[in-house]
Parts: C-alpha cells; structure tokens; sequence
C-alpha cells in the first residue's frame, strides 16, 4: 500500500524558551487517514510540538507545511480555520449550555441577526449521528458524561472541516468503555481521512488505536515508527533514553533488612485513584516507586500523607493501627510529603523563602507560638546553606525562584520537621543536573541517618540508583515490589512498567 | 544625582507610597480651602481640630476595614459588616433602653456585652458557612446582609431607638485622656490586630490560606480554623463600630446604621493596597486607605462641592487612587512621557528620608514606571 502524501510536514524545527532549548531539530508528519501517537516524557517537547503546530508559539526554525503549502499560523484560531483542530486534556466547553449551543458556540446559524434554533439542532443532531452518537442535543452539556464531554470537543472540532485533529491527553479522565467509546469515534473519523494526533500517557491505549508513533525525547527527535513494529519495551527505552547524567555514584548501601517496620499498608487503596495494595517501608530504607506519568505512584504517595482519603484497607505504625485522614494527621505521626506538582501543591509564590520553609513547622505548632525570629534565621540559613539555594535571599518571594531552587525550599520546609518517613514526589523534575546530584545525595544521606524515604520518580536510573526496594506501579496497581539487587537492572524494570510480566 | 534618584525610585516603588501621596495631597486641597485646618486647639482638655475629626469620625470605618483586610487576605470578601453594625447598635440600645437607670456603668457594659457577643456569633456563622459548609464567601455573608437588616429593624421593632446615657455616649462621642475615646478604640484594636498577624503567626496563616489555599492544607495549615477565625473577628471589629455609631448619635436606626459601610470598607481596604485575590495584606494601608476615604468626605464639604455632585466627585477620586495603586496603569501612563531610558542602575538601598514633595517630581516617577 502507497503511503499518501503527508497532510501536516514539520521540518527541523526549533523553539526555544528563555534558557531553554524546548525543540531543536525535529521533523514530523502527519498522513491522512491515520491516528500518529506523540510520545515522549514529560518535558520532552511534545505539547510545545503542538503548540507550534496550532500556532499557539511562533517557530524559531524550520518550517511547517499543510498539505504542501507552507504556513505560519498566527494563532489557533487561524489554524482552526486552516483544518487544524485541537482538544485539550481540560474540556473547555460551557457546561451551562446545551450540547448543540456548545458544538455551534460562536459560530451560531443566524438570520437576520436572529440564532436558527432549530436549524442548529439539526445540525448538532447530524454531527453527532455521524460520530455515532446517541445524545440528547439540546441537553445541558454537564448533564452529559465526562466522554461525552469529550466527544462533544471533538465534535465541535471536526464541525469546522477539519482535516488534522489534534487530541491531547483525552482518556485522562475516562474510564475503560468511555476510553472504548472515544477510539470507535477516532476509528470513524480516520475512516473518513481526518488525520489525528494523539497524545496519551497510557501505553496500552497508544497500541490499541495508534498507526504509527513518534518518540520525542528532551527536546529532540528519536524517530519515527510504525506501532505494529515497534515492542512495548522498546519504546519506553526509547522515551527514557539510557544516558547516564553526570551524576556522581552514590556509595553502595546495604538493605535495611533488619531494620523494624515504620509503616504498613494492608490493602489501602482509593477507588478511582490506586488499587488496594500492602507496602512495608522499613526504617532508613529508601522505597522507590517507578511506573509513568499517571499510572497511580502520585495516589500511593497522597494517600500515605492523608492527603486524600482512602476507600479501603488500614496502615500501621510501629505496630499500632492508625488513620491518616489528613495532612495534620500524618504529621503528627512524623510523616512529610514533597508534591510533584510544586506550584499548585507545594509552595506559596507570594510569601518569602523563610515564611515557605517555616511554613510547615509553624503550622505545627498553632498560630499563637511563632517559631523565634532567631531560630526561623537559623534554621533558614542552614537550609539554604546545605541545600544551596539560590539566591539566597530569605526574604525575597518564592515565586521569583527558579524550579530547581523552588524544589529545595520544599525539601527544607520538610527536613525541618525531621520525619521519620519523607514522600518525595518527582523531587529531581525539572531540576538541573547539579541540584539533582544534590538532592540525590540528601536522599541517601538522610536514610543512612535512618530516615525512611518514599522516593517516587519517572527515571529509572534514579530509583535504582538509590532504592533499597522498588516498587511498580501500572495503570493504577501495585505490581510488583522488587528488592535491589544485582539481577534488578533498568531493563527488568522497564518490562515491569511496560507489560507487568517479570522479564 | 543619581543616589537622589535612587531614593526617589525606592519610594515610590514602596506599597504605600501612593496611599500616602493621595492622603497628603487630599490634605494641601483642604488646607487652601479651609483656614486653620491644620490646627489642633486645646480646649476644656480635649483636643479638637480638622485632623482630630477625620480620626474620630473615621473610626468606626478604620475598625471595620480592619476586619475586612483580613478576610480579603484570605480570598474571601464580608458583605454583611453593614448589618452587624446596625445589629449591634440596635441591640445595645435596646438594652440601656430597657435599663431603670441609663446612666448605670454596669448595666452599659452588660449591654455593650450582649451586642458584642452576637457580632461574635454572626461573624463565626458566616465563617462556618464559608470554610465548613464551603458557600462561595460573596453569597454566604450575602445572606447575613439581607437578612441582618431585618433582623435589626426587628429588634428595633422599626423605630428608631433613642437613649441618653452617658457612659453609651462614651465610646463614640466622648473623650479620655485628653482623646476623642473612639480613637483610643481603633488604636488598640490596631495594635491588638498587628500583634496578632504579625508577632504571632496569624498573618502568615492567613496569607498562606489566601495565596494557596491546597499547599497550605498540605504543609498542616487548618483552613477551615482561620477561615472562622477571621470571619469572626471581622464580625467584632463591626460590631465595635456599630457601638460607636450608635452611640455618637446616642440612638440606634436599624434601616440606616451602617449602610453601604461594607463598599467603602472594600474600597479602603483595596486603596491600601491589599489585593482582592488574597494573599499579601497590609494593615497600615487599610488604615490609610480608611482616611483616605473619611478625608475626601471632609473635603467634599471643605470645597464646598454641591450636595449632587458629591458622589461623583468621590467616584472620580477613588478612581483615580486606585489606578494609581496600579503598576501596569502607571506604566502606560508615564511610558509616553519617558525619555530613552539610562541603563538600569543597581537597585537602592531603601527608603530614606527623603521628602515627599522631592518624589512626586516628574523626573522620579519616571524612573519609577520605567523601571518596572
């Protein structure tokens, strides 16, 4: 079979940010009548590759060609109208509306000024039976599923003759039939010669419906391939690549075997969220969770520090039943939690360095017995001084911070609480590759100390280079625990991730 | 030269700079138009003047702005500060009313008690309402709005309540130590409020809450605890000023006390500098921006603007205040009037204390805006 001519072409492209190289070099295309995955890890360039393609961001270099002509998008809406449609993660549609308002919204059927109801409705009607559809058009569109929803984005999308549809992370938030429904929707439409971008952070969902994929990898290409051709292993090999950073070696540690228990989980688990599991953390042991973006390690860590609630199952601490209902809870029992998501999650933009990294400590304590001004000084400067914050001005606001250096002052706020048990969350994303090795180095040097560490990453390297246990988390399931030994390389690991079958 | 510069940059780039330049300027207006109103006599041991008016008839807005600054610092906003003011003032006259003798210390306190505790509980209600139950703030205390004036002109059974009692009489229109006794009021209670947020770590709490409201459940912080918290005190600071209202006119008036108190209570608190998203709060802005406020009433007066054009001449103000409280306004209003900027110098020390009238000059605001 011919390949036909690419609708969408992208040549060696560049985009770059304010320190930052977010493209460089990459080439990419797009054939009718195909769904083309865009992998790659997070920060490897894949939504800036969109939001080039959309005209959300001017290029820098290269070109961008639609069905042979070149193009440079001045927005999204001149690309919407050029065919290229897109659908976010977020349903931006108006939930207070009607399905059809919603599909027809800002470009209503009118005469004489006047909207033509009934004539939308049709339309609507029409649009939907072509999807496959069985919806209520003139019902509230938040009356509709989350699907639905999101069928209804799409919907609106293609109504605009579009030719490529962009699909970013649309199965997020569905769950397995609605996932079903949606690709008989993009069989549909790629029957008909839409070409669709699909981007998803789960595996399985990538081979079910993708024809052919390409891997993104820190800004740059690393190929382009036919799904059918390419095994699961191998292509989260490839997004995580195998160079090793300039890290130092950390010195080899021995497993804290012996060491007692300091938390168990039996069968904790939060409907929705992660499967009932039973995890043992030991003192001065560092437990790495691995498994990709999504697959439920961030709901381990939440529901280890109350701050989600559980659906199920029991911890113990030192032998004792306990209920983690909330942050406060898990604090009082010694437990700290560094979120992944530092800018939501995390820290206070406007407030200082200081008032972020006594923030924890303060809260402990109630509102009416401030920690010192001498002793908040101290404690400050010591953190800034070992984590090496940068600048190392306490009272300049947080938000002014790089990421790297937002990241350390989390880690301050907690160290100063000295935890018996420290949930790290992705403490190394988006940190350079010096304060990584710092961090790193903090990890271990605090188990050693005896401090139990929950250490949850995306890079493999990483967790085996500083767990004594590994744990594998895969669409939403504990799959395996695995101790750290010799026979445990990033290969094993992968195939853990990758199938959930031992290699 | 450029150190002058310096200095003029740093303090127009200070929070309140521009809360005071407006104060000062609404000042000067005041002084060419009214002889003496500098002048602070004293008379019979009290001091009297222009600037001790302002004060105390400032007061009971300075008290409830108080209150409405930390619940705007915590992303919230109080409609009913209005209505707590006439709950307050009606209840505490209603019981002197009732009293054998007005003129009893005793039966004064137990009064000015009752009103307190009930401003107490009304702030507390709509603090549950907004952190337990999770009602969006500008509705929950919506409700305590419409209906606390009902409930005033209930408790006044729609009259208006007149007492003669001296004690009452004290803490809206009376003086100690030399001292209108509301100022005396306010100072405390500012004091009292600053001690609490900033020695103690109140503020940090509600800023933390304000600024991002989920970390701070995740460092520990309880939300819901300093959101009833704050509500609560709110509610008491109006209930302080509705005493002060009530009992400066010595009658209580359930369908006037207080109203639109909760606009101009905003207003300052936002003149001050204190932003309506939540977050960073400034109480010596709140309480300049109150001034400000009481100030331009006194000068409406002063100028002798007609009584039509009043609250548009005020309307004009505010306006004007609060664009210049805006950087990126006075970025585009001065950007024109800029010359080719110098290369950016190092940025001062600090403020220092420079005059006023050196900073208002062109030259430093230009520098100010350019540098931004």
């Amino acid at each position: 079979m011919a390949e036909p001519a690419p609708i969408v072409r992208m040549s060696g492209i560049g985009k770059r940010f304010p320190g930052v190289k977010a493209l460089d070099g990459v080439d990419f295309r797009l054939l009718p009548g195909e769904v083309h995955a865009l992998m790659g890890e997070n920060g490897a360039g894949k939504s800036t590759l969109i939001k080039v393609l959309t005209g959300v961001y001017e290029v820098d270099e290269g070109r961008v060609e639609l069905a042979g002509r070149p193009v440079a998008f001045s927005g999204p809406l001149a690309a919407q109208r050029a065919g290229i449609s897109t659908v976010y993660q977020e349903v931006n549609l108006c939930g207070n509306l009607s399905v059809a308002e919603n599909i027809y919204i800002g470009r209503e059927p009118r005469r004489f000024g006047r909207i033509q109801w009934s004539k939308m409705r049709r339309g609507a009607k029409a649009l939907m039976d072509r999807l496959e559809l069985d919806v209520d058009v003139s019902a509230p569109l938040a009356s509709c599923s989350l699907a639905v929803q999101q069928m209804v984005a799409i919907a609106r999308a293609v109504g605009v003759e579009a030719k490529v549809l962009v699909l970013d992370e649309p199965t997020s938030s569905l769950d397995a039939g609605e996932v079903a429904q949606l690709f008989r929707v993009m069989r549909r439409l790629k029957e008909e010669g839409i070409a669709i971008l699909f981007v998803s952070h789960f595996l399985d969902q990538v081979y079910e419906v993708s024809d052919r994929m390409t891997i993104l990898r820190d800004g740059r290409l690393v190929g382009e391939y036919l799904t059918r051709e390419l095994p699961q292993v191998d292509l989260v090999a490839k997004m995580i690549g195998r160079e090793l950073a300039a890290l130092e070696k950390l010195e080899g540690r021995p497993l804290a075997r012996v060491a007692e228990p300091l938390i168990e989980t039996r069968d904790l688990g939060r409907p929705g969220g992660i499967a009932p599991f039973s995890l043992t953390i030991r003192r001065g042991e560092v437990f790495g969770l691995a498994g990709l973006l999504g697959s439920g390690r961030t709901e381990i860590a939440r529901l280890l520090f109350g701050a989600d609630l559980a659906g199920g199952g029991s911890v113990q601490m030192g032998g004792k039943p306990v209920t983690l209902r909330s942050p406060r809870a898990a604090m009082a029992r010694k437990i700290a939690f560094c979120s992944e998501n530092r800018r939501a999650e995390g820290l206070v933009d406007e407030l200082t360095v200081r008032e972020n990294i006594v923030l924890a400590l303060q809260a402990s304590r109630g509102w009416s017995r401030p920690v010192p001004r001498r002793r908040q000084d101290e404690l400050v400067a010591k953190y800034i001084a070992a984590l090496n914050i940068r600048p190392g001005d306490p009272d300049q606001p947080v938000g002014t911070l790089s990421g790297g250096n937002q990241q350390k002052v989390l880690l301050a706020r907690w160290l100063i609480m000295e935890p018996r048990l420290l949930i790290l969350d992705e403490p190394t994303r988006g940190v350079d590759v010096g304060a990584k090795a710092e961090i790193q180095r903090l990890v271990a040097e605090l188990s050693d100390g005896g401090m139990a560490v929950l250490f949850v990453s995306a890079e493999l390297e990483e967790v085996l280079r500083l767990s004594h246990r590994v744990g594998v988390v895969r669409d939403r399931e504990l799959v395996a625990q695995l101790d750290n030994d010799e026979a445990l390389t990033t290969d094993a690991l992968m195939n853990k991730i990758a199938s959930g079958v031992p290699s | 030269m450029s150190q002058e510069r310096n200095l003029a940059r740093a303090l127009t780039a200070h929070r309140l700079f521009w809360p005071v330049a407006v104060l000062v300027a609404l000042l000067v207006l005041n002084v060419v138009f009214t002889d003496g109103f500098l002048t602070v006599q004293m008379r019979q041991g009290h001091l009297y003047g222009s600037l001790i008016d302002i004060l105390r008839f400032g007061a009971p807005l300075i008290l409830v702005a108080l209150g409405m600054t930390l619940v705007i610092a915590t992303g919230g906003i109080d409609l009913s500060v209005g209505s707590v003011v006439a709950i307050a003032g009606a209840l505490a006259c209603l019981r002197i009313s009732d009293l054998t003798d007005q003129g009893s210390v005793t039966g004064v306190l137990a009064a000015v008690g009752v009103a307190l505790a009930v401003a107490l509980v009304l702030g507390a209600w709509n603090g549950v309402l907004v952190s337990v139950i999770g009602i969006q703030p500008i509705i929950a205390t919506l409700i305590l709005m419409v209906a606390g004036r009902g409930l005033a002109q209930l408790i006044t059974d729609g009259q208006i309540i007149t007492i003669n009692s001296a004690p009452y009489k004290l803490i809206g229109g009376g003086y100690w130590l030399t001292l209108p006794f509301g100022i005396l009021v306010v100072t405390a209670l500012v004091a009292l409020t600053g001690f609490l947020t900033r020695r103690l770590a109140l503020g940090m709490f509600i800023e933390s809450v304000g600024g991002n409201a989920e970390a701070s459940r995740l460092s520990g912080i309880r939300s819901s605890g300093v959101l009833i918290v704050v509500y609560t005190f709110c509610g008491l600071c109006a209930g302080i000023a509705g005493l002060m209202i009530s009992s400066n006119v010595s009658s209580a008036d359930g369908n006037y006390a207080g109203l639109w108190i909760e606009l101009d209570a905003i207003l300052a608190v936002v003149i001050g500098g204190t932003s309506l998203l939540g977050g960073r709060f400034s109480i010596a802005g709140t309480v300049l921006g109150a001034l400000i406020i009481q100030t331009l009433t006194t000068t409406i007066y002063s100028i002798g603007v007609t009584p039509e054009t009043t609250l548009l001449f005020k309307a004009l103000v505010v306006t004007l205040v609060c664009l210049l409280q805006s950087p990126s306004f006075r970025r585009k209003a001065f950007r024109r009037r800029a010359r080719p900027a110098p290369p950016p110098p190092a940025p001062a020390d600090g403020p220092s204390d420079a005059s006023v009238s050196d900073v208002t000059a062109g030259e430093g605001r230009e520098e100010t805006v350019r540098n931004r």
